[in-house]
């Protein structure tokens, strides 16, 4: 519903509808006059999917903010080659209909390329569209390994560190705190593409450093109470219990582990801040990664949360951070190559010219999986009364690789990826 | 170990399925007094929750989970007034319509007020915690939210059938006409149902915020599984409702156990074996104006 409002809004604002009339009397006074098409061409269209509904519903509605903000910034900085943008952005609901929309935006709205996503089966679906219409796609917030490894495509880059990146993330901190070797593991792992992924990265880590397994659980993705769960973690007596869960998955988890208050300590490989500030303080424990945080020293993420909290009131995420980066690195790419051509962007990208994710770092697409190799980090729980605002109460940790190892050093190797382009 | 175990399943099913209860109860009162299938009645659930919150900021938890179902049982009299009244006597699907569209505008008043963005909620630190009876783990929480239950239940039992108020509303049940009759009014009744159904919901939003995700979308997750336990039970029939509500907490944990990824299908599959096998629920009466 929401979706509809904004596009005709978006419609009118750019004065959709004289364009009509005007096309109209133009295509009466002249079979195919070439007004028409000047018309249509004189902004670039980008078609932007992401769901705004379901168990990620929460985080895409950051993301829409998140990119609105830097489509808003960018046109009122002149554009990109002298054109101003237009987004158009839909919930991409599911998988199917994710599919049906790409396809649509594609042939009929015509755009130039399409971005977004933060459901990985979704975004399998979008990158089989963007390869059987040569359409350029930046998969922004998805990020289960087999799409830039077996499902890998020519069209398609990835922004979101996949879930190695953050299983090894993780895993640092884990170390550090003495919570692998010798632990005894029960997995809770969400039962779709990213959670099966992600379950398979973790286990792999934590038994290559000596833990044992000793429950495996799948959650289907709709699943709000999570108490068979727990009676069965109490069960099997573990010593860590690790959660390959996701979007709103994770909130209702860790709300219900800290209302039973079992003894076990609590990973997870996988949490957004802002599923981490859904749970609200007393509620979280535990070590946990993210790909971004509020609190990276840098002018450009300062100056972003400064206009963030402006614009909105309220502290940006992780999802409305890449989405607001995503658009502009691909703004700047066209920028840098005077053009929208599809093939051309890609063989760009392949140069790995670097990009500011206003972190640290810069970053860059590694040219044969299509990845941003990028800094992540993980975070823990500050003490009760060390912090004022409610979305202050995460301790972050220093950007993971450390300043002198290389950026690539957390992502799977060539050997380990089955991309073949 | 492994009977014992599943035992303790059984029962922390047996406690879901009363937090599901105070949900579908509403649902199946509204549907036996007024005829109408209120699809709106998560909104409600969702509402309750959220005034839950912002009463807490001021007045702490549980004054908050007291006023909040009168905050929102007040609203219950203008829906009742406005728009639940005038389809009483209507075709049903026009009454379907109806609460389904209240519920999507009340989702989206939801995410114009609050954001889109789920809000944190906690319960008192004293409630946190479980108690271990014999080899049963119970959260403290949830020990509470299930007393709070079994109160409401027995208070509108005792309200239904042994007080003349009780007698007005299970006549008009069965024969409206007969009722109108005898020259008594039903309209007020009426409105006391569906303000106790509504106001039922949001004490269940406001029990349920501590422990589950307090977002817009959080009704419409919820009506699904009170609609389908109202089904089971037997539209309009109160001790169905219970006993549905209590088997598909059971049914969910158990199939948990042994099949974990279908948990959440189990009670839609439940479902549908009963409407296969008896359409009309468990312990669905046949109700003369609904044949």
């Amino acid at each position: 519903m929401s979706n509809d409002r904004q596009d005709t809004s978006i419609a009118l604002r750019s004065g959709g509808r004289r364009k009509v009339l005007q096309a109209g009397v133009a295509g009466a006074l002249a079979l195919g006059f070439p007004a028409i098409v000047r018309s249509q061409s004189d902004k670039i269209k980008i078609g932007h999917l992401t769901p705004l509904t379901g168990f990620l519903g929460a985080l895409g509605q950051y993301a829409v903010l998140g990119i609105r903000m830097a489509e808003e910034e960018i046109n009122a900085s002149g554009g990109v080659m002298g054109r101003q943008i237009e987004l158009i952005s839909e919930d991409s609901v599911n998988p199917t209909t994710a599919a049906t929309k790409a396809q649509r935006m594609v042939e009929q709205d015509r755009v130039a390329l399409l971005l977004g996503e933060i459901n990985s089966a979704s975004a399998k679906t979008i990158m089989q569209v963007a390869a059987r219409n040569k359409r350029f796609f930046l998969s922004t917030g998805a990020r289960s390994d087999v799409l830039r490894s077996a499902n890998c495509n020519r069209y398609t880059f990835h922004m979101d560190i996949p879930v190695t990146v953050m299983v090894n993330a993780e895993g640092q901190g884990l170390l550090r705190d003495g919570l692998v070797k010798g632990r005894k593991v029960f997995y809770l792992t969400s039962d779709y593409l990213f959670g099966h992924d992600l379950a398979k990265a973790a286990k792999h880590f934590m038994s290559e450093h000596g833990a044992t397994t000793v429950g495996d659980e799948l959650c289907a993705t709709d699943v709000t109470d999570f108490s068979p769960y727990l009676l069965k973690i109490r069960q099997a007596q573990p010593t860590l219990v690790a959660t390959n869960l996701g979007g709103n998955q994770v909130t209702n988890f860790v709300k219900q582990y800290a209302e039973f208050g079992l003894p076990y300590a609590v990973a997870g490989f996988n949490l957004n801040t802002a599923d981490a500030w859904a749970a609200g303080p007393g509620n979280l424990s535990g070590i946990w990664p993210t790909v971004w945080h509020q609190h990276i020293d840098t002018p450009g993420t300062k100056a972003f949360v400064a206009g963030f909290l402006k614009k909105y009131g309220k502290m940006p995420e992780n999802h409305a951070w890449i989405e607001y980066v995503s658009l502009r690195v691909l703004l700047q790419a066209m920028n840098d190559i005077k053009s929208t051509d599809n093939d051309k962007l890609i063989a760009h990208l392949e140069q790995q010219p670097q990009f500011d994710l206003l972190k640290t770092r810069k970053g860059y697409f590694r040219s044969w999986d299509h990845q941003m190799q990028q800094e992540a980090y993980t975070f823990t729980v500050k003490k009760p009364g060390s912090y004022k605002e409610a979305w202050d109460f995460l301790q972050f940790s220093a950007p993971i690789p450390k300043p002198d190892q290389p950026l690539e050093l957390l992502s799977p190797t060539r050997e380990q990826s089955e991309c073949k382009m | 170990m492994q009977f014992l175990f599943l035992a303790e399943q059984v029962v922390n099913g047996l406690v879901l399925g009363g937090y599901y209860l105070l949900i579908a109860l509403g649902l199946s009162l509204i549907f036996s007094v007024g005829g109408v299938v209120n699809l709106a009645h998560g909104a409600f659930y969702a509402l309750g929750a959220y005034a839950s919150l912002e009463i807490a900021k001021y007045l702490g938890f549980g004054p908050a989970v007291a006023l909040s179902p009168v905050a929102v049982g007040l609203l219950g009299i203008l829906f009742e007034r406005f728009f639940l009244r005038r389809f009483y006597t209507a075709d049903p699907i026009l009454g379907l319509l109806v609460t389904f569209g209240l519920a999507m505008i009340a989702e989206q008043a939801i995410r114009m007020i609050w954001g889109a963005a789920p809000l944190p909620a906690s319960m008192p630190q004293a409630l946190k915690g479980s108690v271990i009876l014999g080899d049963f783990i119970f959260s403290r929480y949830r020990l509470l939210l299930i007393a709070i239950v079994a109160l409401v239940l027995a208070g509108i039992w005792l309200l239904l059938n042994k007080t003349s108020f009780g007698r007005v509303v299970r006549a008009g049940i069965q024969r409206p006409d007969m009722v109108a009759a005898l020259g008594i009014r039903l309209q007020p009744y009426m409105t006391t149902i569906v303000v106790l159904g509504v106001a039922m919901a949001a004490l269940g939003g406001a029990l349920f915020a501590p422990i589950a995700l307090v977002y817009p979308a959080m009704g419409a997750e919820i009506i699904t599984v009170a609609f389908v336990v109202v089904v089971i039970g037997g539209l309009g029939s109160f001790w169905g409702v219970v006993l549905a509500a209590l088997l598909v907490g059971v049914v969910r944990g158990v199939t948990i156990n042994f099949v974990p990824a279908a948990g959440e299908a189990s009670i839609y599959i439940l479902m549908f074996l009963v409407l296969l096998f008896r359409p009309r629920g468990l312990l669905g009466e046949r109700i003369e104006k609904f044949e």
